[in-house]
């Protein structure tokens, strides 16, 4: 009885408690989540319309997959995620190796890296428009230290093609999500063994690429996933920031899903299900690599 | 060879002086990055205090508060957004802490066939797009004629929320000590009881943080909220988001600080829990 409680009553618990204490959130969590992606699937293959009859068919991706629409969104929405995921990462990086002294001892530091987390992205994105707009903050000072002479002549970065304004939005928003996990992965410890490695000759460059690295991207990783998969899904920033061509996937599929005629409801709903695959896919290809890169350790 | 470490070690006043400067540099630098992120919310607060302030002006002319005072006026609408935003973000919490608490404790402390597998049930929400759960769902709002829209707004938030309590509560069972619940329990004490004298207490800080997680995600959907709710749910983002197409720039800006002020005040009296747990599970995107 004694010895079994040392070793912690629950490590050799009955499977049964194990599963009870999962039950509940399985329970509501899988159902909805499975029954959500199940009626997508459905309804993009032509089953349980709002009128009219129910008729498996793939038309909704033939007509998708043929036009030039969902490939230029598909394209255009990659460009978004990757680009603002790969900049959010880098940039924060770079302010958590830069800072790791001043922030790891103040609570400030952290706090102020923080601040942004319960901002929502509809709330940052329309800050970026009365920052980035053709009459914006920043076009009002390029205007009054001569750097244009009129809203026009500065740069499109919002409703524009290439998506800067949405970008930069992800970006002010992702760049303290790493920098607070890459904070909390380098820790203390990743002091001594650069010491150590220092200390063993090893060069600025070396020490990062075999130490620093080694520690950072087994957290990085996975958040990368889950920024790419966030800012691919996300609707309200592409919606507030972004032109009408080309539209973000969430964007377009949101318009045929609203649209009057009835018809086009598939081809959202295929979107989405196009959505879900290439999400599924980055975070199979994730684990993958994390695999092949448990087996190089 | 000399390694490098004993020239960049080797103390003296000049190494001093330089240290001291790059530490000047830095702190310089960190400045101008927190400036940076804080940058957007300053711009909505100049905004939000103004009229007719349009290109070129730099600085406004007109200074005046017409948007805070049409908005928290007693009759405003925002009142009865904030009282539904609260609603269902505190039911959302309630709902969510009580599943993921056991469900923590199971991933958390308990290796198990299929734990994988249950991980990835748990977890994989996290990455699909709200606005496809949503279009999916919004065909049983509508033909199965579930109409109780509250409700469902809070069991759809549900989907984003659970997988971060579960990973929260799972990263704090992993650290806790058993010992001393189990001594209770050797005591004489009953599970209830030795859960709400040894576990609760214990466990309370991770609470917090999960809990506070959880609001904040319940308080920023807008999609989910907007197709589910059918119109009828209006939370501070829905009123937020028609209020920006009204155009009118200050009340837009106001608005979106009265929208983040409540779970901003929230983060800073809880900043001392939250910045103490490891921050690889208090990211949210």
């Amino acid at each position: 009885m004694f010895a079994a409680s040392r070793s912690g009553l629950d490590q050799v618990a009955e499977p049964s408690r194990v599963w009870i204490r999962l039950l509940p959130a399985l329970m509501v969590v899988v159902p909805v989540f499975v029954v959500a992606v199940a009626l997508a699937l459905a309804q993009s293959l032509g089953l349980l319309p709002l009128v009219g009859d129910s008729r498996l068919s793939l038309d909704a991706y033939r007509n998708l997959f043929s036009g030039g629409e969902l490939w230029r969104s598909l394209a255009f929405t990659s460009y978004l995620s990757l680009g603002s995921t790969a900049l959010a990462l880098g940039l924060g990086v770079v302010i958590a190796l830069a800072f790791r002294h001043l922030f790891s001892g103040s609570r400030f530091g952290a706090f102020m890296l923080q601040l942004n987390l319960p901002v929502p992205h509809l709330v940052g994105a329309l800050a970026m428009v009365l920052l980035l707009g053709q009459s914006g903050l920043l076009a009002r000072v390029a205007g009054s230290v001569g750097l244009i002479d009129g809203p026009a002549a500065f740069p499109a970065l919002i409703f524009d093609p290439g998506g800067l304004a949405i970008i930069a939005e992800y970006v002010w928003k992702e760049v303290p999500f790493f920098a607070l996990i890459a904070l909390a992965a380098l820790g203390s410890v990743a002091d001594d063994f650069e010491g150590v490695a220092a200390t063993l000759g090893a060069g600025r460059w070396r020490r990062f690429r075999h130490v620093t690295l080694p520690l950072l991207a087994p957290v990085l990783l996975p958040a990368a996933v889950v920024v790419f998969a966030f800012t691919f899904g996300t609707f309200e920033v592409p919606l507030l920031l972004g032109g009408s061509f080309p539209e973000a996937m969430p964007v377009l599929a949101y318009r045929k899903f609203t649209n009057i005629d009835l018809a086009a409801r598939p081809e959202a709903l295929a979107i989405g299900i196009v959505m879900l695959a290439i999400i599924t896919l980055a975070a199979l290809i994730y684990l993958r690599l994390g695999r092949r890169f448990a087996g190089r350790q | 060879m000399i390694p490098r470490a004993v020239k960049t070690d080797s103390p003296g006043f000049g190494h001093r002086h330089s240290e001291r400067r790059r530490r000047r540099s830095t702190a310089a630098l960190a400045g101008v990055v927190l400036t940076l992120l804080i940058l957007p919310l300053g711009v909505l607060a100049l905004f939000s205090v103004t009229r007719a302030y349009f290109y070129p002006q730099l600085a406004p002319d007109d200074w005046n508060l017409r948007a805070w005072r049409l908005l928290l006026h007693p009759g405003s609408e925002v009142w009865g957004a904030m009282a539904t935003t609260v609603f269902v973000g505190l039911a959302v919490v309630a709902v969510a802490l009580v599943l993921a608490v056991p469900a923590g404790r199971a991933l958390g402390r308990h290796s198990f066939r299929a734990k994988r597998l249950v991980e990835f049930l748990l977890l994989a929400p996290l990455l699909a797009p709200p606005l496809v759960v949503a279009m999916g769902l919004d065909f049983a709002f509508l033909r199965l004629q579930l109409t109780n829209r509250l409700w469902g707004v809070v069991l759809v938030h549900l989907v984003p929320t659970v997988p971060y309590a579960v990973l929260v509560m799972s990263g704090v069972f992993a650290n806790y000590d058993q010992a001393s619940e189990d001594q209770a329990r050797t005591l004489g004490a009953g599970r209830l009881d030795a859960f709400r004298y040894v576990t609760l207490p214990a466990i309370a800080p991770g609470l917090v943080v999960a809990g506070v997680l959880v609001l904040i995600v319940s308080w920023s959907q807008y999609i989910l909220t907007l197709l589910i709710g059918g119109g009828q749910v209006v939370t501070l983002p829905i009123l937020l988001f028609a209020t920006s197409s009204g155009g009118d720039t200050a009340l837009t800006s106001a608005l979106a600080l009265i929208t983040i002020a409540p779970v901003l005040a929230l983060l800073l009296l809880t900043s001392r829990h939250v910045s103490r747990m490891p921050a690889a599970q208090i990211g949210l995107p």
